[in-house]
Parts: structure tokens; C-alpha cells; sequence
């Protein structure tokens, strides 16, 4: 058990720091969060920011385009860029952290060469249309359908609460390329596409969230047609692919927003010291216990990455166990600052509140708690599936 | 950073395992539970085994081993409901004689609450007036005294690795029920009411074991009462959850969870309460 990092790694963490000191200051104002075009434009622009300085991609495979650093130096990356308040990954989040690496895993050398350095560029963002209106939570029953048709596949259905459809260049799509019938189990029939979301035949529809904004669309495919070149992997073998997919975005997309909470933890503090709701004996002490909280996450993310760094490959679904706790926990965070901030918690013009609003998304989206539970009894439990 | 065990630590751990499986199996711990006394050869053979010389330097007679090391072991303790004033004594070891070999047993006032008062060779702290109570748990005899908390960091840790061990014991005892035990033609463990019990229950234990082992290995006061204050909740809520999945069996003497239970409450009031270690972590921020 050692939680020591290298002179390297720490050489590295100076670099890193000394960089990030510098390259802040020239960013741009932060976007209104309702204005999608702007926040892309500021994502991205941050994304080549990083680029160019030689940090996009830290963690990928060299072949990948990214830099193959350890998955040590990727944590301090994370650690770092959050504690000095950088940029969220935003726009550029299923690129980078979950159709990228499927791609890296399961793609072929030409599609790695087209899509892999645009989006370590930021030049292209992704967006992620697994979601079907009838296939949420059982997601291989969707029914959007890809027919052959020569070098092309013609896709028609539709997606729901698809993040960034609006802005996205590429969406990593499943679709049905065999019919559902009832002698074979439905995730056999799956395929893995890359959609260009400019193509003819596709409708976005935005959908306002709670908090107001238009987070995600609605996204119809009306005979569209994708060229049979875009699927990654083999045809009806899209079901592995997505549980690689499933692997990155519940295993490490979230670790990083870890050390974001125990900033937000340390002002909410600041605050309950200056308005005296520190003098409750619960409150500051449901304050404590979130410090112990956080600060276990970040702990079980190093435990988890030295564990799948030993066995050398993608994390497993020890992701689920992090993710779980991590939703809950990010949601008491809120319920506590609402506790701190008294009646100003209704002030929607505070961002704290805003992000209140987006912590309720956290234990449904990328798979429900419930679906989280289910996975770690029956994965890592071994408890029986029901009937 | 490889934040996983050594190939060392795996085997010590293994070696307590093993040395705890054969001496205190079902039968010795119910034997145990109807004859409340403190087993000195049980004491001895950790002893040999180096339970309380562990982090004794080597040239002082001990192993020369770390706290990392030590809450591994505390950890198997903890499963197997090893009874005794283990920490105190681990923590004796050095100062106390025979508390390294297992040749003496030492206890604390700590706190409102002293275990193994009768049967200890060495009291440290003042007894005086100390009201035997009638222990919930029946494993640890208890005596309440005036005494107040002398904060040992060390002490608060193990007592948290002992917590884990008792949690991840009543997840696999849970899970082992809820697989075998059939109910409307199917395992219970088929059915999400008790599937999200038992995932609940391995969540809140490796959470504390990551806490307890990083806390382990930094020794920040912070971090060890974050550990304290999560491995007392994953030890106390999976012996309940434990007891649910059992069902009317969980709730018998015959059934192993209600001293989990017992002891993991006994536990949490021991070398750091709840409050205590959220008013250290509060006043970190
Ligand atoms: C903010 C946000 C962003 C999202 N972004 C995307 C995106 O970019 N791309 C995309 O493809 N999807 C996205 N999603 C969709 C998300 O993955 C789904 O919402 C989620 O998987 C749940 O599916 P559902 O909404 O259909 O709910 P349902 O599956 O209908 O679930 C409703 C309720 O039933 C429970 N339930 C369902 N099945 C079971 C079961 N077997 N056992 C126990 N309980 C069950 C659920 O836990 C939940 O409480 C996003 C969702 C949100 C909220």
C-alpha cells in the first residue's frame, strides 16, 4: 500500500501546475450556461488549449494520438486541473472520455486515424445516443433501426435525452441491425455506429431540463444513411462494444468531479462560518462527514486505479461501486449547502443552486442507482438475476 | 503510487486468517459467548504470532511492521469477532509487561466506557468508581467510569480496521443467505428488495476500506477519523442489513449477526465517537 507518487510523477504535477498558472488567466469569460454555441466554443477552445500544451489525451494510448501517461499522472491531471478551478470537460465529454476510448479499444487503424485527433484537437465533440424512448434503463430494447443498403447502412428511429445533440459533429449511436425475435435475447441484434450529425434525414429537438436549460435533445433519424466504414466492430456485435463504452463512462468519467466537491465543500464551510450556520451542531457536523466522504471517494479511486493498473487493463465494474456512492454523495453535498445557505437556497441566481438542480440527473443518468445496484450484487456479488 | 497490497501484506493477512479460522471457529466463538472469560491461550498464540508486537521495533523484540500492516490484521480480528482489549493491548506493547507477547492483557479508560476491566492484568487510566454494566454485547464485558477520552489516532484506526472486517464478514454472511435460502420458488437473492441490501452493504465497505487503509498508510488525524466515522457506519448499518436478509433467523442468539451488530456499536462508541469525528473533520475545512 503505497500512495507515494514518483519524482517523475511529481515533476510532472510541478509542470503541470506552473502551466496551469499561466494558461488560466488567458481564458475567456465563462459562457452563459444557457448559450450552447458559446459553451462549446469554450470548451473546445480549452480542450486546444490543452492540445498544444501537450495534455490532451493524457491517458490515452500512445497509438491512440493521446500521451500514455500512467494512470497515476492521469490522477494528478485530474487533482490539479480541478483544484486550480480549470475548465470542466463539458462539450468534449463523450469524445474524450467514453467514445474515444472505445474507439482507441475497438477501432480500426483508419477509423482511430479520422476520429480520434479531432477530438483531442477539440475541433469535434461527440454526443451519445444510446437512450431510446421505449430503451432507457433496458437499454437492448431499442428499436432504432440500420438496414443494409450497398456500402451504407439507413438508419430510422429516434433518441431521447441525447447531451449536446445540439452542437455535437458525431454521435456514438446504437442501432438494431437484426430484427428483435423472441428465440433470440435481444442485445444479439446491436450495432455500434458513428453518426455524422450533419447528415440529411436527422431532426434535433431540444428538451428544457429542471434547471431551465436545454441540456439534451431529442434526436430523430429518418432514413438516414451511415456508411457501413463508420461501425466500430462487427455487425450485431454492437453489445460488447457498448459495455466497453459502459466501462469508461461509469469507471472513470466521474473520478475527476471528486476533487470539485471538496473544493465546493471547503467554501460551503467558508460560508457556513461566516453566516453562522456553523454554529448548528448538525450542520457543521453533516459538513464533517462529508469531508470524510469525499476524501474516501478519492481514496477508492486510487485503490480502483491501482487495481486495474496491476491487471493491466479497462476498469471494471468496481466503477459501479464509485459511481454510486459518488451520486448520492454529491447530492447531499447540495442538500447540505441548502441547509448552510437558509432561504438563499431559492435563489436561482447563485451557482451553487444551478448545480443543486443538476445533481438530481446524477443518479439517473449513465445507468439509475437502481441499475448500479443490481450490477454490483449480480457482477461482483454474484447474486442470481431474476425472473 | 500502488495503492494495493504488497505481496507481504497479502500473506499476513492470510496467516491471521488461517491462525484465526483454526482457533476460533463457530463452535469456539458460541463456547465463548456462553463463558464470557477472556481466553489467555488464545491471547498467547497472538502474542506468538506478533498481533501486539507488530509495530514494536525489531531491536526492541518486536516485528518492525507498520500501521499499515497492523489494520490488516485488526481487519481479520474484526471478522472473526476476536474478543478481548486487542487495541489497548496492541497499543501496551512496549510499555506493559508481557503486552507484546500475549502474555499479559491491558485495557484503557477511554472514555466513558472501559471493556475487560475484571480481566486485565495492566488498567491504564483511572478506574476508580468504575459501575459494571450489563454489556450489550456479549463479548466485551463493559464498565462505565468518569474517565474522559485521551485521543489516541493509532487506536481510533484499528478500531475502524476492525469495524471493516466486521462489515465485509456480515456482507459475505448476507450474501451467502440471500443465495441459498429459496423463497416463491427462487434464491431471495433474486429479488432487487434484497439484491440492493447486500449491494448497499459491499458499497459502504470498500468505501471504509479505502479510508482505513489510505488513513493507514498517511496517519493524518483528518483522514483517520473520515475512516472511523465511515467504517462505524458501513460495520453498524451491514450487521442490520445483515439481520434483515436473514429474516426471523436473523433475529435468534443462533445466528452469528447480532454480535456483529453488538460489537460494532460497542466499537463506535470506542477511542472516537461519531460526533467526535465529525467535529475533527468539520474543523479541517
Ligand atoms: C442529464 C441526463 C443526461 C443524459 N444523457 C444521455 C446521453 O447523452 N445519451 C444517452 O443515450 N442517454 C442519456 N441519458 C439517459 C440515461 O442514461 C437514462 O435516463 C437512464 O439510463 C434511465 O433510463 P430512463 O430515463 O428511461 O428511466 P427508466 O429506465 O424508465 O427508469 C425509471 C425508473 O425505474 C427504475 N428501473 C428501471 N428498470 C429497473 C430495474 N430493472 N430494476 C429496478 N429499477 C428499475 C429506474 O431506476 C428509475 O428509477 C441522460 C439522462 C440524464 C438524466
Amino acid at each position: 500500500m503505497d500512495l507515494t507518487c514518483t519524482e517523475e510523477e511529481e515533476a510532472f504535477r510541478s509542470r503541470l501546475r506552473d502551466w496551469l498558472s499561466k494558461a488560466l488567466p488567458r481564458l475567456p469569460p465563462r459562457p452563459d450556461p444557457s448559450d450552447w454555441p458559446a459553451r462549446r466554443a469554450y470548451d473546445t477552445g480549452w480542450q486546444r488549449m490543452l492540445y498544444d500544451a501537450g495534455y490532451a489525451g493524457l491517458h490515452w494510448p500512445v497509438a491512440a494520438g493521446g500521451r500514455g501517461a500512467t494512470p497515476t499522472q492521469h490522477l494528478i491531471y485530474l487533482e490539479e486541473t480541478e483544484r486550480a478551478g480549470a475548465p470542466y470537460v463539458g462539450a468534449n465529454f463523450v469524445g474524450l472520455l467514453h467514445a474515444g476510448p472505445t474507439i482507441a479499444a475497438e477501432g480500426t487503424p483508419e477509423q482511430r486515424a479520422r476520429w480520434l485527433p479531432p477530438v483531442l484537437r477539440g475541433d469535434e465533440i461527440w454526443c451519445q445516443g444510446f437512450s431510446e424512448p421505449d430503451a432507457g434503463s433496458d437499454l437492448a430494447a431499442l428499436r432504432t433501426r440500420a438496414v443494409r443498403d450497398g456500402d451504407d447502412y439507413v438508419v430510422t428511429g429516434s433518441k431521447i435525452w441525447t447531451s449536446h445533440a445540439e452542437v455535437a459533429d458525431w454521435c456514438e449511436l446504437l442501432v438494431r441491425t437484426a430484427p428483435i425475435d423472441a428465440s433470440v435475447p435481444k442485445h444479439r441484434g446491436i450495432t455500434w455506429l458513428a453518426l455524422p450529425m450533419d447528415a440529411p434525414g436527422i431532426t434535433v429537438r431540444p428538451l428544457r431540463t429542471l434547471a431551465g436549460s436545454a441540456e439534451f435533445a431529442e434526436v430523430f433519424l429518418d432514413e438516414v444513411r451511415v456508411p457501413v466504414a463508420h461501425r466500430v466492430g462487427a455487425e450485431n456485435d454492437g453489445w460488447r462494444v457498448t459495455m466497453v463504452t459502459l466501462a469508461f463512462e461509469r469507471g472513470t468519467a466521474f473520478v475527476g468531479e471528486v476533487v470539485a466537491c471538496r473544493r465546493t465543500l471547503t467554501e460551503l464551510a467558508a460560508t457556513a462560518r461566516r453566516n453562522g450556520a456553523w454554529d448548528d451542531d448538525e450542520t457543521r457536523r453533516r459538513l464533517g462527514a462529508l469531508n470524510a466522504e469525499f476524501t474516501a471517494l478519492w481514496r477508492l479511486t486510487q485503490w480502483n486505479v491501482s487495481a486495474s493498473t496491476r491487471g493491466g487493463g479497462a476498469p471494471g465494474v468496481g466503477g459501479s461501486v464509485f459511481k454510486l456512492r459518488y451520486s448520492h454523495a454529491r447530492q447531499e453535498l447540495y442538500e447540505t449547502a441548502a441547509r448552510v445557505l437558509g432561504p438563499d437556497a431559492l435563489d436561482l441566481g447563485r451557482a451553487l443552486i444551478l448545480d443543486r438542480l443538476s445533481s438530481l440527473s446524477y443518479t439517473i443518468a449513465a445507468g439509475t442507482s437502481q441499475i448500479q445496484r443490481n450490477i454490483v450484487a449480480e457482477r461482483i456479488l454474484g447474486l442470481p438475476k431474476g425472473r | 503510487m500502488d495503492f494495493q497490497l504488497t505481496a507481504d501484506q497479502k500473506a499476513l493477512r492470510a496467516a491471521m486468517r488461517d491462525l484465526l479460522a483454526a482457533r476460533l471457529d463457530r463452535a469456539a466463538l458460541r463456547a465463548a459467548v456462553e463463558r464470557p472469560a477472556l481466553d489467555r491461550e488464545l491471547w498467547r498464540a497472538l502474542g506468538e504470532a506478533g498481533f501486539f508486537a507488530l509495530r514494536l521495533p525489531e531491536r526492541e523484540g518486536g516485528v518492525g511492521l507498520t500501521l499499515a500492516d497492523a489494520a490488516l490484521v485488526f481487519e481479520e480480528a474484526g471478522r472473526a469477532l476476536l474478543p478481548g482489549p486487542l487495541v489497548a493491548t496492541h497499543l501496551a506493547a512496549g510499555t506493559e509487561p508481557g503486552a507484546a507477547t500475549g502474555e499479559s492483557v491491558v485495557t484503557r479508560v477511554d472514555g466513558p466506557l472501559v471493556g475487560w476491566l475484571a480481566e486485565a492484568d495492566y488498567v491504564q487510566g483511572d478506574a476508580e468508581g468504575a459501575v459494571a454494566l450489563r454489556s450489550v454485547d456479549p463479548l466485551t464485558p463493559l464498565h462505565r467510569t468518569r474517565g474522559t477520552r485521551t485521543y489516541v489516532p493509532e487506536a481510533a484506526l484499528l478500531a475502524a480496521a476492525e469495524q471493516v472486517g466486521s462489515a465485509s464478514r456480515s456482507t459475505e454472511l448476507a450474501v451467502q443467505h440471500a443465495r441459498s435460502r429459496a423463497q416463491f420458488g427462487q434464491p431471495i437473492g433474486a429479488f432487487q428488495a434484497v439484491k440492493h441490501l447486500c449491494a448497499d452493504m459491499l458499497v459502504r465497505t470498500e468505501v471504509a476500506r479505502a479510508a482505513v487503509y489510505a488513513a493507514a498508510v498517511t496517519q493524518d488525524p483528518c483522514e483517520i477519523a473520515g475512516a472511523k466515522l465511515l467504517a462505524d457506519e458501513a460495520a453498524v448499518r451491514g450487521a442490520r442489513d445483515c439481520l434483515q436478509v436473514h429474516g426471523g433467523m436473523g433475529f435468534t442468539w443462533e445466528a452469528e449477526v447480532h454480535l456483529h451488530l453488538k460489537r460494532a456499536w460497542v466499537r463506535a462508541e470506542q477511542w472516537q465517537s461519531a460526533k467526535e469525528a465529525a467535529e475533527v473533520l468539520a474543523a479541517a475545512l
